[in-house]
């Protein structure tokens, strides 16, 4: 990695502590990912990114600042990336998948909250993180009452904009969140000094699209029998499509695609033969939470898909392309965003829905219901979601957990005890 | 031909000789080297009942150091161990709780004796042998007298289910006069609330099983029964049922 320090000096970092960061990293990413056997080749390219994710990237973002562009930091899929991007700013999805980070965010936060809150938090106070050092605005979101909050503690250090997220999908709803979009359409127009004139719009509309459209390319070859890539990296991609720069993120994905397409024509797998396929649901895996998926993996399971906002929930449904009038455009990207089925609608049946169907269409054996410790919603909403499964005789675990690996011997037994179980399921279906 | 099944668990390491029938059990604590006394278990069930080591086909490890078992075939759950081994002792058994040293756990069994679901208290030790062992330290006693101790006493409401505040719960109600004898059995009556909240995870049907150390406190036994309002079948031995269960499933994996 090139000599980053002076860019890092220049971003008002704690290099001290950074160093502590940067030192764990690469053990790190080398215990989770760099065991995997059978890797394809084209996963080299996110090595790459993992390996530059505090330098190059960083280094790009701020090239672009120093070419007057602005650089928007945002917390949740509900936030519409195409504004950003049409207006020549850069969105990137902000950090908070590490127990570095929990202590100096519990320094302003009660301990009871989500580790994802905590370490976002402090991710910003300890000064750690390069991207909210290089956002000029933060955007975040009304989907839980610990965020929502949050926004008010981190607007002392950067200035943040709120989209108000409604809770239900009734017509009125709707309306709200498309006056929301148009609010924020105004902030960044305000911020960025640019015009978000309907071309524009249509371009990062597109543009986004096929973002999406790769990610769901990707998921397919995980319909296949032999998986051709482990979940672990499915997921390290998806992670990394929220900050990556989207031309080459694109391309590069499309390339892996390939690669992944040849494998199954071929019959190559990543995993020995009658390994339990795993769905998993439930609360985001920020970068690098990695440690549902490590340990079902290490544990005789593999996951072939997440219904997570670092899944499915991020790409699935794409933005309705050639509007005529900006309005129209407007009225496309409200529809796409509020159909995201979040646990803080209520009722929120189409996320059953959705469940039940990956299920079947990733040819699951079994769902693992994953949610961060002291999340509410989802952790409430498993009773609805473990009834309709029962219903499909579908079976379910409920994993709750934070990042530390205190608890990782226990999960372990659990994960084993439930692919025994599938197991067993299995050869009892083929007599 | 014989298998044997090593239960390594936090507290004890538990071992059965089977050849179909179970022909040797070993007790032993596991000590600070879970790989010791399991190596120890097998070598005792060999040893006492002069079988030749070849003429054990498969040996299964299970509990939570089966990770140190390098002797072993297979190592397979504590989850799917008991299932095996209550369903083997009884097959008409289709729920088991199972209360060990450091954890709980409530399994759901189908008509064949396999896992339907199953569920777990991983967070910490509350109500589990670990949790009975402080209180009965606190009150100057042995755990396993505590039974004798509750016997014919009213129990004293316990609300802490955490082992550290229930411990200074119970020092306050010490000092304000409450018996020993009421104590013990309040701490008893807080681990079968514990229980029957497992237990009300999942629709219980046919025979319940109770097993694990835990499990060989009588008075726990009844205070379940009698808030679940349905019998208990308490095997033998409640402590050998995960070592049975690998020894049965080794024993399935042989050609015979």
């Amino acid at each position: 990695m090139a000599d980053y320090r002076e860019l890092w000096k220049s971003l008002d970092m704690d290099l001290e502590k950074h160093d502590k960061l940067c030192e764990v990293l690469p053990e790190f990413y080398e215990d989770v990912y760099l065991s995997q056997k059978n890797r394809p080749e084209g996963m080299n390219y996110y090595n790459f990114v993992i390996s530059e994710v505090h330098g190059l990237r960083i280094k790009e973002l701020d090239d672009h600042k120093q070419n007057g562009g602005k650089v928007l930091g945002t917390f949740c899929v509900f936030v519409p990336d195409e504004i950003i991007f049409s207006a020549d700013a850069i969105g990137v999805g902000l950090c908070g998948g590490s127990d570095f980070w929990v202590p100096d965010g519990e320094k302003v936060l009660p301990r009871n909250i989500c580790p994802l809150i905590k370490a976002s938090v402090g991710a910003k106070i300890s000064g750690t993180c390069p991207y909210f050092q290089s956002a000029d605005m933060l955007v975040g979101e009304t989907t839980c009452d610990g965020k929502k909050k949050a926004w008010e503690i981190l607007n002392d250090y950067t200035p943040i904009h709120v989209m108000d997220l409604p809770q239900m999908k009734r017509e009125n709803d709707k309306k709200h969140w498309k006056d929301e979009i148009k609010l924020f359409m105004d902030k960044v127009e305000e911020l960025t000094g640019n015009k978000i004139t309907e071309e524009r719009l249509n371009n990062a509309i597109k543009l986004i699209n096929r973002k999406r459209r790769v990610l769901q390319r990707l998921y397919n070859t995980r319909k296949a029998d032999k998986l051709p890539i482990s979940g672990k990296d499915a997921l390290l991609i998806t992670q990394i499509a929220f900050y990556d720069d989207l031309e080459r993120f694109i391309q590069k994905t499309e390339e892996l695609c390939d690669e992944l397409e040849r494998r199954i024509e071929k019959g190559v797998g990543v995993f020995p033969e009658n390994t339990p396929r795993i769905l998993v649901t439930g609360t985001p895996m920020a970068i690098p939470n990695w440690k549902i998926h490590h340990l079902i993996e290490t544990s005789g399971g593999s996951v072939v898909c997440e219904e997570t906002c670092t899944g499915t929930r991020y790409f699935e449904n794409t933005v309705k392309e050639n509007n005529k009038t900006l309005d129209e455009q407007i009225d496309a990207l409200t529809d796409r965003y509020l159909n995201i089925n979040c646990a803080c609608f209520t009722p929120n049946e189409g996320r059953i829905d959705d469940i039940i169907r990956l299920y079947k269409e990733y040819n699951a054996d079994g769902v693992i219901y994953n949610t961060l410790s002291f999340c509410h919603t989802y952790s409430v909403e498993y009773k609805k979601v473990k009834e309709a499964l029962d219903k499909e005789g579908i079976p379910v675990m409920m994993i709750e957990s934070d990042y530390s690996l205190q608890d990782s011997g226990q999960i372990k037994t659990r994960l084993e005890a439930f692919f025994e179980m599938l197991k067993e399921r299995k050869s009892a279906y083929a007599k | 031909m014989y298998t044997i099944g090593i239960d390594t668990g936090s507290v004890a390491t538990k071992g059965v000789l089977f050849n179909g029938n179970i022909i040797k059990k070993v007790i032993i604590p596991t000590g600070w080297s879970p790989k010791n006394a399991s190596k120890q278990v097998y070598t005792l069930l060999l040893e006492d009942n002069n079988v030749d080591k070849n003429k054990v086909k498969k040996v299964v490890g299970t509990g939570y150091g089966r990770v140190s078992m390098v002797f072993a075939d297979k190592t397979v759950t504590e989850i799917t161990c008991h299932a095996k081994g209550a369903y083997f002792i009884n097959n008409n058994i289709r729920t088991i709780l199972d209360i060990g040293g450091q954890d709980s756990k409530v399994i759901s069994l189908d008509e064949y004796g396999n896992v339907r679901e199953f569920f777990m208290n991983d967070k910490c030790a509350a109500g589990t042998g670990r949790f009975l062992q402080v209180m009965a330290n606190l009150l100057e006693g042995d755990v396993n007298d505590l039974d004798k101790l509750a016997e014919g006493t009213a129990p004293k409401q316990i609300s802490s289910m955490c082992t550290v505040f229930a411990e200074s719960e119970i020092v306050s109600l010490l000092a304000n006069g409450a018996s020993k004898e009421s104590i013990a059995a309040g701490i008893i009556q807080s681990i079968a609330n514990r229980a029957v909240t497992l237990l009300s995870k999942t629709s219980i049907k046919g025979d319940i099983a109770f097993t694990g150390g835990v499990a060989k406190s009588n008075i726990l036994k009844k205070y379940i029964e009698s808030k679940i309002k349905k019998n208990i079948y308490t095997p033998n031995d409640t402590q050998i049922i995960g070592a049975l269960g690998a020894a049965v499933i080794g024993w399935n994996m042989i050609d015979k």
